[in-house]
């Protein structure tokens, strides 16, 4: 169920698309108003989302530290994962959110007779986690061409790298393919591994199948089908500039490609791919490790909150203190045998 | 293995099917009920440590029952202090959204390797909080529910809560491998003070913070029981050495305050790291003293909320003040040292009435601890022996062959990795290292950590162990290794009863210990034992 239901989501999310498209209307629905619902949805979304988490402070510094920390003058620190200064918090989380460093980590942990716990190196979820993310970003670099006159010169560029090997006609961009093999393994990965066959929830499958329909679509229009690229540029500028124009024989593949991914935008701050925004606000990662050093301060602390006190300890203590010799603030009482009254 | 039930449980992790074991559970987990039975929980809080504490709702229950005797309202109060917590932690808004669930946190964690148990992986751990989050604060959890992955509050999840909750140690070592820094500790933190909201808690931390409140420690040692128990350790330092030491209690105006965990005044093996402290100071003359109203280095109340971390913590600069000392000198302890160095200044400082720390000895400044004026004795120890103020005779520890366990909490939430790794290679001759994904940050807990070092649930605490005890286990067979040699109190209660379920014959040890045995005494007679009366190599 929790495979299937979201897969028949994406496959209804498609024939809505292949319906709507070929409607009286349609056309303009998903062409036009559906991408700027999608895209406002996605913007205030987004930002509502992050300025949620930004409004909750961060009461305490509490960075995970993974080397050693700033401590005696000779003795070599690990500025970057356990860094005192801004720019190594800087460094930490470049390492973090471009090579996916704490993913680097990964390991796999088999228990074997013994009882023996042997740990091997797990690198493939870090490397197609890349790929799949890196691809996904040189995917929508490419699709800047169309929302761009005159297209931009990192766009050029990045599409001629991308069909480097100049293979094909149209150039087969060696994203396309990298692209559908790293969202294949992230799901067949969730699939056949027990444990994570086990946490994955339908929220986990949706987007996968339905990025995984946006890269068919596309490949299925740029390889085969050979959509209109002319009427298409036409529309997807005439969004950029508010003019919003159809012309006729766009394809219907076309619209449920669009139609997928304006769902994509749409679902996107809602979901746990909201992880884009979160990684940068991450406090295990994105502060520094100088607690000791620098005082931290919580805008919440309850200046009310105070210890049982000496005075009372003592109060509790005293004579037990004073016979065992342990200084004490207070004396104690005479006591009543002492008392000059009895003399 | 010595003990048959550990043979037997041996042969249980690698053989009973469990998640661990490649065996896939058939039924969704949230269908699976959180079932207690004798040894897989912790005792409940009795009604007068809730009274105590003041926390609400104090009566005596059991965990097996159907009936917690709950307050009526309960439900509730957990969803209102789950809102409540959203607006004051971001770490805990950000980690109820942005998990993929990819699983790498899933085999990192020692209960879920020694258990299989699939709800003791770090992510599912945190599903279990995620699914009522999403469920009342989320729009998709409120329109397609389980679907989205949420479900209701009831008996049911808060069963769940109290059973998973108390099965994580808060060690982190999940967050050093989660590409979002998700920290599971943060997760089970608020779990536990949502627990607390509704008096779901375990004695054997309410206890000893009551003890803590009142007597200055976990153990509830009344002053003069502290002194005593100090003198007895003088006698045998001096049976040993040769040297009286006479260390002050409550001295105003000592240059240095000492706090150490309790543990180390009292129980075997901590009280041979006293020793070994006491032996330092005396060795290098330091003006100090200790508290015997602050007679207690660690912290119930970090595993308990934040409110109660903060009471029991206020005591460390309370004392420095009234005594007048210009800074705080602290002893070996794991998650003392996470509240000294990640909450203390923030909490109850600052602490402008100290100084900044200065060796007296060296004239080293400790800059690290500027701020919050305390420094970790290994920081002090591994200053003095580069400036080469320790007499040394190493050979004095040739009777043992060394491993050092990495605390979760120095290596993951402050960073000392190679300040006890110097000492010890300053001061024994044989040391080995356990196998590079077990140690430094990527160290295992010792199974009992964050007060679940009881005996009810000895079972669990051998099997969460069971990746500590099995790296030593590896330098035992390969090195010889007969010394675990670790910075933290409840490792060294722990561990011990670990190694003697796993590794009979591995001795538990502090690094001061190691030091204090080391020391070339003034006026010293010769040795013809270590610290704890046994034979010196020959």
């Amino acid at each position: 169920m929790r495979i299937l239901y979201p897969f028949i989501a994406v496959l209804a999310l498609v024939l809505i698309a292949l319906v709507g498209a070929n409607l009286p209307g349609g056309q303009a629905l998903i062409g036009v108003v559906l991408p700027y619902v999608a895209f406002l949805i996605f913007l205030g979304g987004f930002v509502a989302k992050i300025l949620g988490w930004a409004k909750s402070p961060v009461p305490f510094r509490i960075p995970t530290t993974c080397g050693q920390e700033k401590s005696l003058s000779w003795i070599p620190q690990n500025c970057i994962d356990n860094p005192s200064t801004r720019g190594g918090v800087v460094i930490r989380m470049i390492l973090e959110i471009f090579l996916f460093r704490s993913l680097f980590r990964n390991t796999k942990t088999e228990i074997h007779d013994g009882p023996k716990l042997v740990y091997g190196s797990s690198k493939y979820l870090w490397l197609f986690g890349l790929l799949f993310h890196y691809c996904f970003l040189t995917i929508v670099i490419r699709h800047l061409r169309l929302f761009t006159t005159p297209v931009p010169f990192f766009v050029s560029v990045t599409e001629y790298l991308d069909g480097f090997f100049q293979v094909g006609l149209p150039v087969l961009y060696q994203t396309d393919i990298i692209f559908v093999l790293a969202i294949t393994f992230l799901f067949l990965r969730r699939v056949i591994m027990p444990q994570v066959r086990y946490i994955s929830l339908p929220a986990d499958y949706f987007p996968l199948f339905l990025i995984m329909g946006i890269a068919i679509t596309g490949i299925l229009m740029r390889y085969f089908l050979r959509a209109d690229i002319v009427s298409i540029k036409q529309l997807t500028m005439g969004l950029v500039t508010f003019s919003p124009s159809i012309k006729e024989g766009i394809s219907s593949v076309f619209f449920i490609h669009l139609f997928l991914v304006c769902v994509l935008l749409a679902y996107f701050p809602f979901s746990k791919l909201m992880h884009l925004g979160g990684v940068f606000l991450s406090p295990t990662r994105n502060m520094t490790n100088n607690s000791r050093m620098v005082r931290h301060e919580n805008p919440w602390n309850d200046p009310n909150i105070k210890p049982h006190s000496y005075a009372h300890y003592e109060d509790e203590f005293r004579e037990f203190m004073v016979e065992a010799g342990l200084p004490v603030d207070k004396g104690l009482p005479p006591s009543a045998d002492e008392d000059p009254a009895e003399k | 293995m010595a003990d048959p039930k550990a043979a037997q449980l041996g042969v249980s992790v690698v053989k009973d099917p469990s998640l661990m074991t490649g065996a896939i559970p058939t039924k969704d987990w949230m269908d699976v009920p959180a079932i207690f039975k004798p040894g897989n929980y912790c005792y409940p809080a009795k009604a007068k440590m809730v009274e105590y504490h003041h926390f609400p709702n104090p009566r005596e229950w059991t965990v097996e029952s159907d009936d917690w005797k709950l307050d009526p309202n309960w439900k509730q109060i957990i969803l209102e202090g789950m809102r409540e917590r959203l607006m004051k932690f971001r770490s805990f808004k950000i980690f109820m959204d942005c998990c993929v669930r990819c699983g790498a946190c899933a085999d990192k964690c020692h209960f879920f390797l020694g258990t299989g148990d699939p709800k003791n992986m770090p992510v599912l751990r945190a599903e279990l909080m995620r699914s009522i989050y999403r469920h009342d604060f989320t729009a998709a959890g409120k329109i397609l529910g389980r679907l989205a992955g949420a479900r209701e509050m009831d008996f049911g999840v808060l069963k769940e809560w109290f059973m998973y909750f108390y099965q994580c140690t808060e060690c982190r070592r999940c967050s050093v491998f989660c590409p979002y820094g998700i920290d599971t500790a943060e997760i089970t933190m608020m779990g536990r003070e949502l627990l607390h909201l509704v008096s779901v808690n375990t004695n054997w931390i309410l206890e000893p913070l009551a003890n803590c409140n009142r007597t200055g420690n976990h153990l509830g040692l009344q002053p003069h029981t502290l002194k005593e128990n100090t003198e007895y350790l003088l006698d045998d330092i001096e049976s040993i050495t040769g040297v009286r030491i006479n260390p002050t209690f409550n001295r105003k105006g000592a240059e240095i305050l000492f706090i150490t965990p309790s543990a180390d005044f009292f129980a075997d093996p901590g009280i041979y790291t006293m020793m070994g402290y006491l032996l330092l100071f005396e060795h290098i003359g330091l003006d100090y003293t200790m508290s015997t109203y602050a007679s207690e280095g660690g912290n119930f109340g970090l595993f308990t909320s934040n409110e109660m971390m903060k009471k029991i913590n206020g005591k460390m600069y309370a004392e420095a003040k009234h005594l007048g000392v210009k800074w705080i000198l602290g002893g070996e302890c794991g998650h003392m040292w996470r509240v000294v160095h990640q909450y203390m200044d923030t909490m109850n400082g600052p602490a402008d009435f100290l100084e900044e720390p200065i060796s007296p000895i060296t004239g080293t400044r400790f800059e690290n601890a500027a701020s919050t004026k305390m420094v970790h004795v290994s920081e002090f120890t591994a200053d003095l022996i580069k400036n080469n103020k320790l007499k040394i005779d190493a050979r004095r520890n040739d009777h043992r062959t060394v491993t050092f366990h990495d605390s979760c909490n120095p290596s993951r939430a402050m960073g000392m990795l190679e300040e006890p790794r110097y000492i010890l290679k300053n001061v024994v001759n044989k040391f080995h290292e356990m196998p590079p994904n077990t140690i430094r940050e990527q160290t295992f807990c010792c199974g009992s950590g964050t007060g679940l070092n009881t005996g009810e649930i000895m079972e669990l605490r051998m099997r969460g162990g069971l990746p500590r005890a099995n790296a030593v286990k590896h330098v035992k067979d390969k090195y010889g290794v007969n010394t675990l040699s670790c910075v933290c109190a409840i490792d060294r209660a722990t561990l011990l009863a670990l190694m003697d379920y796993w590794n009979p014959g591995v001795a538990v040890c502090g690094v001061s210990e190691l030091v204090g045995n080391a020391l070339v005494m003034d006026g010293e007679k010769e040795r013809e034992t270590g610290l704890r009366f046994e034979e010196l190599a020959s």
